[in-house]
């Protein structure tokens, strides 16, 4: 009889079950363990007091991200307590054994930047990171999800994970995206239909022929905001974009197109089930805008900012009444008047190199408005090369932008790059939630270009109706 | 980790969906590299005014919240980042257990690794829980409930009784409070099994 037909979940879970004790949650092989400095040193102060090892140091891979200063790096960290967080980072990573990829390191980076960009993310592995957004490195067909720092202790420890089984979802996406929607709009609308818990206990598999046309760093995009919908990972099966784009990284396997063949049996079989199934059309989607305080209260930028009484569900009534009283928003304001004073084009979302050229090319030959504080913060030290080796630099700072290290920066403000309050923000990040990048401040999710064009135009405008240079 | 007894405690109402760890723990407070200390900074942005006082019209300030142990909340609690401050943020205010409909998967499994018990009910029974510690609270007395984890069950002294459902392994490692990392380093065997079925050589920690 021949095997049933297995999802990519199924055969990446099949292959990491280490053992499933009577009475006790299964534990799952780790290959790959992403750390940074802010939600390690718990743990590894953990594994200091119990007296345990780091079970395979060179599974695991760190980098300061969170914390850290985007400008001169030369200079000290003027914050004594960042500064402590990130030379705890060290201190353990020396200790242990770790490879740290340091301040000042060339290839450093938003951790779910670099693990693709190096070749440390690789299809079929199982990949954890004490951080939600983890979900990103699912776009090259990995199990990949974010954990707490207790669990950041026990796979450092035993590199396994209690785990019982997710649930699988198919979000399939037929057709293809109109000329100025991106994959970020593509995500944003997904969840504005999915809700915000609408993926919780899944994970998600994007699955059909709009998704298999993305590139590979469209794809991550897509993959990164799963959990904006309560999906603790998603996942695209890896094909020849996905091997296109690993060739060459410096970590992948020496015997590459051996590891092609076996990446190759990854993909779904044909008639394999999944728990839940939601179809889409590419062609629906327009250019997305947030107005509310999480990624799920979205519209299109040709819309108007919606009315909390004409919703069906209490609920959704007063979270959307509260969320328009704290973004300073009228019902049926056009998306289009709404002013901005600050842009931010960054974060593990959007700040690969596809995207600041795409920033880039609606930049050009423009300049910020007066009103607009606007900064471009690349997601790694080789994006940020790249991006001056094509002169992407010159074109955001000859417009007004500010040129930036790469780091988390004003995706969640840990660092001194914040909104103050009632500031009103255009960003290509992942989060809206109040105060997320500054106490007070009013972020809306948007897309690389049309962040770009929001910071020339002093107000959100349709990127599909956008004079290029 | 302290093992779960059963306790009867004040129930604090928080009337708001979506709550996310943003919220329970904004990111200032992240740069610390100690697991304790994170309750003085639990709801900040909504606890204090500006000027650094308590906020009397949020929900936690109530006088007659105080000494609060049970958090009783509205569906999709916890969602966002993963950072464990959350529930470490909680359980150093004093909550161990959150009643909710349903909370996000990431902060509710963060929850069982710092002896802090989440608890799903339906929407119904969160509705009529609401109704009730309003109903308490108007009288002036505190809303009280009692969590048996033996017994699976939450109670007040007016009748109401809920079971609920808890993952049997979860719930022994609540009740007993065993060390997660050492009941796993017992299978390391079969995890050196995994590896060298896959190709991974020995251990190479030091
Ligand atoms: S860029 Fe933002 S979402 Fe991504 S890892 Fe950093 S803080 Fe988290």
């Amino acid at each position: 009889m021949p095997a049933s037909p297995r999802t990519l979940l199924d055969k990446i879970w099949d292959d990491h079950l280490v053992c499933s004790p009577e009475g006790e949650q299964p534990l799952i092989y780790i290959d790959r363990h992403l750390v940074h400095e802010v939600t390690s040193p718990q743990a590894f102060e953990g594994l200091r007091v119990a007296g345990r090892q780091v079970r395979r140091p060179e599974a695991t891979f760190a980098t300061p991200d969170h914390n850290i200063p985007t400008t001169d790096r030369r200079l000290p960290i003027a914050d004594p307590i960042s500064k402590q967080q990130i030379d705890t980072l060290r201190a353990n990573c020396r200790e242990f054994g770790i490879r740290l990829f340091d301040l000042g390191d060339a290839d450093q980076g938003i951790v779910h930047v670099i693990g693709p960009e190096l070749g440390i993310t690789q299809p079929g592995m199982t990949i954890v990171c004490g951080d939600s957004h983890t979900a990103t490195h699912g776009a090259l067909g990995a199990l990949a999800f974010g954990i707490g720092t207790s669990e950041v202790e026990h796979v450092l420890a035993t590199q396994t994970l209690r785990q019982s089984k997710p649930k699988s979802f198919e979000v399939r996406v037929d057709g293809e995206l109109h000329p100025g929607v991106t994959a970020k709009d593509l995500v944003l609308y997904i969840i504005g239909r999915l809700s915000t818990e609408g993926g919780t206990g899944y994970v998600i598999e994007y699955t059909g022929p709009c998704i298999r046309r993305l590139g590979m760093e469209e794809r991550m995009t897509v993959c990164n905001m799963s959990i904006e919908a309560g999906a603790r990972a998603g996942m695209i099966a890896p094909d020849q974009t996905t091997f296109d784009y690993l060739r060459g990284r410096d970590l992948v396997p020496k015997d590459f197109d051996r590891a092609v063949a076996r990446w190759a049996t990854l993909p779904s079989d044909p008639g394999a089930r999944y728990d839940r199934v939601e179809v889409f059309s590419g062609g629906d989607v327009v250019p997305q805008v947030t107005w509310g305080t999480n990624p799920a209260q979205v519209i299109g930028v040709d819309a108007k900012v919606p009315d909390p009484t004409a919703m069906a569900d209490a609920s959704d009534r007063s979270s959307a009444a509260r969320a328009l009283e704290y973004m300073g928003l009228e019902s049926g304001t056009p998306i289009a008047a709404i002013p901005i004073d600050r842009v931010f084009i960054g974060s593990c979302t959007n700040s690969r190199i596809e995207d600041l050229r795409a920033a880039a090319r609606v930049v050009r030959g423009h300049s910020v408005a007066s009103r607009v504080r606007a900064m471009v913060v690349p997601g790694s030290g080789r994006v940020k090369r790249q991006a001056e080796a094509e002169g992407l630099d010159r074109v955001f700072t000859d417009a007004g932008f500010e040129w930036r290290e790469a780091g988390c920066s004003m995706c969640l403000g840990m660092n001194p790059d914040t909104l103050a309050p009632g500031e009103r923000c255009a960003s290509t990040s992942n989060r809206n939630f109040e105060g997320r990048q500054g106490k007070g401040g009013r972020t809306h999710l948007v897309s690389p270009a049309m962040a770009a064009a929001a910071a020339v135009a002093g107000h959100f405008t349709d990127i599909r109706q956008w004079r290029y240079h | 980790m302290q093992p779960f007894v059963n306790f009867t405690g004040v129930v604090a109402p928080l009337d708001r969906a979506n709550v996310d760890t943003d919220q329970i723990i904004p990111k200032q407070f992240l740069k610390r590299i100690e697991r304790t200390g994170f309750g003085q900074f639990l709801f900040f942005d909504w606890r204090y005014l500006a000027d650094g006082s308590l906020d009397p019209a949020f929900e936690l300030n109530q006088p007659i919240r105080q000494g609060a142990s049970i958090l009783l909340a509205r569906r999709n609690f916890g969602c966002g980042s993963s950072r464990e401050h959350a529930p470490w943020a909680l359980s150093d205010y004093g909550f161990r257990v959150v009643i909710a409909p349903t909370f996000a998967d990431i902060f509710f499994n963060n929850c069982f690794q710092n002896g802090m018990l989440p608890v799903k009910f339906d929407e119904g029974d969160v509705d009529e829980l609401f109704r009730r510690a309003s109903a308490a609270e108007s009288a002036g007395k505190p809303y009280r409930l009692s969590v048996d984890l033996v017994a699976c069950e939450v109670r007040d002294d007016a009748g109401f009784s809920r079971s609920f459902a808890v993952d049997p392994f979860r719930r022994t490692c609540l009740l007993e409070g065993l060390d997660n990392i050492g009941l796993s380093l017992r299978h390391v065997d079969r995890i050196a099994a995994w590896e060298s079925a896959h190709g991974i050589a020995a251990v190479t920690g030091k």
